[in-house]
């Protein structure tokens, strides 16, 4: 239940688009379609999925004050957690060409839907804000995955609603100055008021 | 041979009157407003937004961005002749993040308040797309010294526009700048019944949503740029 709870905290209240703005650039830049944002929001999904878990792992039995007990006592001492940003973008960064080719063997098809999107991710916002989050906020595994999980969809959700409002927008007059990022950024406003009425709830 | 050598003479001879040439000054002028990496190339929003509720956080955001772009660009420079290309977003990924990681133990030893409000806004800064942007773009083919100019330049132009946001929601939002209340100072000065309401929204995201897209809007507007 608490898992649960967490889940429906991460994509809707916690959304990593309205509330902590990660993502932004991919976000604006990929939302002209539904098709495309369909696609990027599916491999956002997807990586942060398979990357917050991984990174918990090292966090958890590498990275961390003490985490490195087990390899014998006179690591007991060792702190490495300022080694955070560059093993986590490591791991992203490796973790995306993994993707990338096991896709490509294995599943062809999904590699034409999502393959232009996967290098693009690796420089994701919202996938290293993922790993630092859960680092910050002590998850446990389950959690972790959970959280994973939750904000990929927020963030699929988030680009999918913005492509379809956007592709009605073509038919719309716009003020030269506002056309594009202008009158996305507040349509994203707008939206995040829409979001911001999440709050309420009581989980 | 001969050829050869003079043109090595009058390239470096080009090189030294050059110092702070026009094409050299445009490096630094052009992102500020024809060419920002904000408002025009739509790059960097990730990171910058969430930390403009106040302006002094804003400040040490856009210090710590123009640092990072600045050596990394001067970095990846200096080696961008021995970078194998097909290992180069790595390559890049991993300057930057050492970079960010001396910023934030620096923050974390010398300015612990500001640490801890930045939170992990300061490592996002690896994932910052103006900083790859410009590794990609100039810093791969381009001089040491043009390099720094240029990450000089793009960080300025960043960081205006993020203060700027910060100026109108930290005096809406909380009606204050750099903590100086100055709300209460007006209606100090006015009378006691003359009261300013701040407006939360401006402290929520979306507050900073809508400014931005109203910076755009005149920034655009002044340049006459149209998207398409």
């Amino acid at each position: 239940m608490e898992l649960f709870s967490l889940g429906i905290r991460s994509i809707f209240i916690d959304n990593m688009v309205f509330a902590y703005f990660l993502g932004m650039c991919s976000f604006l830049a990929v939302s002209k379609k539904v098709s495309t944002a369909l696609g990027l929001g599916a491999a956002v999904i997807f990586v942060l999925t398979i990357t917050v878990p991984l990174n918990w792992l090292l966090n958890e039995f590498v990275l961390k004050e003490g985490a490195l007990a087990f390899a014998g006592a006179s690591f007991a001492a060792v702190d490495l957690s300022f080694l955070r940003f560059i093993m986590f973008i490591a791991i992203i960064a490796a973790m995306v060409q993994l993707v990338e080719m096991v896709v490509e063997k294995f599943a062809p098809a999904l590699y034409g839907a999502l393959g232009i999107f996967l290098p693009l991710i690796a420089v994701n916002c919202a996938i290293l804000g993922g790993s630092l989050f859960m680092a910050q906020r002590d998850y446990t595994l389950a959690e972790a995955t959970v959280y994973g999980f939750g904000s990929g969809t927020g963030f699929f959700l988030a680009i999918v609603a913005l492509a379809a409002i956007r592709e009605k927008l073509k038919y719309s007059h716009v003020p030269n100055g506002l056309k594009g990022l202008g009158i996305t950024m507040l349509l994203t406003g707008l939206m995040g008021i829409a979001f911001m009425s999440f709050m309420g709830i009581d989980l | 041979m001969s050829t050869e050598t003079a043109e090595k003479v009058l390239e470096e001879k080009k090189d030294v009157e050059a110092f702070l040439s026009k094409r050299r000054k445009k490096l630094i002028t052009d992102p500020l407003v024809d060419d920002n990496p904000i408002t025009i190339q739509v790059l960097g929003i990730c990171s910058a937004l969430a930390v403009t509720t106040q302006l002094q956080p804003t400040m040490i955001m856009a210090l710590s961005v123009i640092f990072v772009i600045v050596m990394s660009n001067l970095v990846i420079s200096l080696l961008r002749n021995k970078i194998p290309s097909r290992v180069r977003i790595i390559v890049q990924l991993a300057i930057v993040a050492t970079l960010v990681t001396l910023v934030n133990e620096v923050l974390k030893a010398f300015a612990y308040d500001m640490y801890k409000e930045l939170s992990v806004f300061v490592g996002l800064i690896i994932t910052n797309c103006i900083v790859m942007g410009r590794l990609e773009a100039y810093a791969m083919g381009n001089k040491p010294y043009d390099s720094i100019l240029d990450g000089f330049g793009s960080g300025l132009g960043y960081s205006w526009i993020i203060l700027a946001v910060a100026f109108f929601r930290e005096l809406l939002g909380s009606g204050s700048l750099f903590g100086v209340p100055v709300y209460d100072a007006i209606s100090g000065l006015i009378g006691e019944d003359f009261n300013l309401a701040t407006n939360g929204l401006m402290v929520s995201p979306v507050g900073a949503f809508i400014i931005l897209g109203l910076i755009i809007w005149v920034q655009r507007s002044k340049t006459g740029y149209v998207e398409h």
